[in-house]
């Protein structure tokens, strides 16, 4: 099994240590609530090194990134980020991803840790024009501070403003005494804050000195539980869950993603274009239990007789809310906020409105 | 480990204690820390008669659903009603506030043939 360079501090802070995407990762310290309420309230530090990254450099870089992406990468300027789908070559999705610009020739991918293998393949097969490509996975590592009091605390550790920087933009800072830090302020909570990258060699010093200089604020670290119902709870798609190699981001309600603009010929661009025009039968919707249960991957979604409407991907008991919530893809006539729907919980049905998330606030 | 003397356990990691014919069950310290935070106790068997081994109930951890068995055979009568707005009393107080379930014993010798605490601390 692969280790973050973290792993030690991990073990020595109590992480009860779990298998995820082939990496020995944390997936709760102090208990998956009470994590999940201090990210809300205050501030977390995740060890996310297992993530993927790679660049894309060159004068066909460009041309590269806009293929495989759906988003338009011609919108982006230097020092933004941009979140998007690989599409599959057959209506599907290969991985989501982050996308920072740092000028027009130098592309950093941001890729989730389970697909690693797969998004590489993918990004050589359809560099057909040789930009350079480059995986630095296994030396980049990735902590991401997240909460409403993450930018204020990180502030004390770099002279650079970073608590007036714009959602979705990036820098290169000194950080913590080390230099060329990559901060933005991107994350997968819902609560702000920011991401960092960097070299292996400084994770153990960065990470401390994240979490002294949020000590004051109240800071913890937090593992994979709490990263998955923060993640859940404001309505973000998980790879796997709610994405795969067979469902379309427009079903998936990643339209937003996927710019039909010109001169973004992207792959599927005429299947997800088609599908945008003509509608498709199931899209994935936001839910809350009106009744008391939890909705679990997998449950059946199904009308008031009991026929079958469509399926959970992901649910949960929404730590803020104290109610179960989830996103399902759910049959058209069903989408509108406040329709009802069942989930067969256990053989039972159980009464739930269709919501859009965030499904906190 | 919190394994108290006083009380009879199963190898589905579930404690009972006997008062006359009334038992009291819940989950050990032991599975309250395997599960993690409990977020959902879900019993609809009040007032109905269980063999022993057969699902009373179910119980939600954030990322897991587990059946909960009986010890023994009995008729179940009462459920803690306080675990449906802090079902997490199970992980603070399990052998105490975060009891699940009362139950009207049918044959009180079948107790005996549950684990020791002896028992059950080999089996964790």
């Amino acid at each position: 099994m692969k280790k973050t360079a973290l792993n030690d501090v991990h073990r020595r802070l109590g992480g009860k240590m779990v298998e995820f995407a082939g990496f020995d990762m944390p997936v709760q310290f102090e208990g998956i609530n009470a994590e999940h309420e201090t990210v809300r309230t205050k501030l977390g530090v995740f060890d996310v090194s297992h993530m993927g990254e790679f660049w894309v450099e060159g004068e066909n870089a460009f041309s590269l990134v806009q293929k495989i992406s759906t988003n338009d990468v011609a919108a982006l300027t230097d020092g933004k980020v941009q979140y998007s789908c690989f599409p599959n070559g057959k209506g599907g999705i290969v991985d989501d991803f982050l996308c920072y610009r740092f000028g027009t020739e130098r592309y950093l991918l941001v890729v989730n840790a389970s697909n690693i293998d797969k998004d590489w393949a993918n990004l050589t097969k359809h560099n057909t024009s040789d930009a350079k490509i480059k995986n630095v996975s296994d030396e980049t590592s990735q902590l991401a501070v997240q909460g409403p009091l993450a930018l204020k605390a990180m502030q004390k550790l770099t002279s650079e403003n970073i608590v007036g920087m714009e959602y979705y933009t990036f820098k290169e800072i000194e950080f913590a005494g080390v230099g060329d830090v990559l901060f933005s302020t991107t994350g997968y909570t819902g609560s702000g804050g920011c991401e960092l990258y960097f070299p292996n060699d400084e994770a153990e010093h960065i990470f401390n000195a994240v979490m002294e200089a949020g000590e004051e604020f109240g800071i913890k670290p937090i593992g994979l539980g709490a990263r998955d119902t923060l993640r859940l709870e404001s309505g973000f798609c998980l790879y796997g869950n709610e994405i795969n190699d067979s469902t379309s981001p427009i079903a998936a309600g990643l339209g937003w993603i996927t710019k039909f603009v010109d001169g973004n010929d992207f792959i599927d661009r005429k299947i997800f274009e088609a599908q945008k025009t003509n509608g498709v039968p199931r899209r994935l919707k936001g839910f809350v239990m009106v009744d008391r249960a939890i909705p679990r991957h997998d449950y059946e979604v199904c009308d008031e007789n009991g026929d079958v409407i469509g399926k959970v991907t992901s649910g949960t008991m929404s730590p803020m809310i104290k109610k179960g919530i989830g996103m399902a893809y759910i049959d058209k006539g069903y989408w509108k906020e406040g329709s009802e729907i069942y989930v067969r919980v256990r053989n039972k049905l159980v009464k739930a409105v269709v919501k859009k998330p965030p499904f906190f606030k | 480990m919190n394994i108290p003397d006083n009380l009879f356990y199963t190898k589905d990691h579930e404690w009972l204690s006997l008062d006359g014919a009334i038992a009291t069950v819940g989950i050990t310290d032991f599975a309250q820390k395997e599960l993690g935070d409990i977020v959902f106790v879900d019993v609809d068997s009040v007032d109905e008669e269980l063999e022993v081994e057969e699902a009373f109930g179910t119980i939600e951890a954030v990322k897991t659903v587990s059946d909960m068995f009986m010890p023994v055979k009995g008729t179940v009568i009462e459920l803690n009603e306080e675990l449906d707005g802090e079902p997490e009393l199970i992980n603070k107080d399990p052998y105490g506030k975060g009891w699940i379930i009362k139950i009207k014993v049918a044959d009180t010798s079948e107790v005996d043939g549950l684990l020791t605490p002896d028992a059950y601390k080999e089996l964790i």
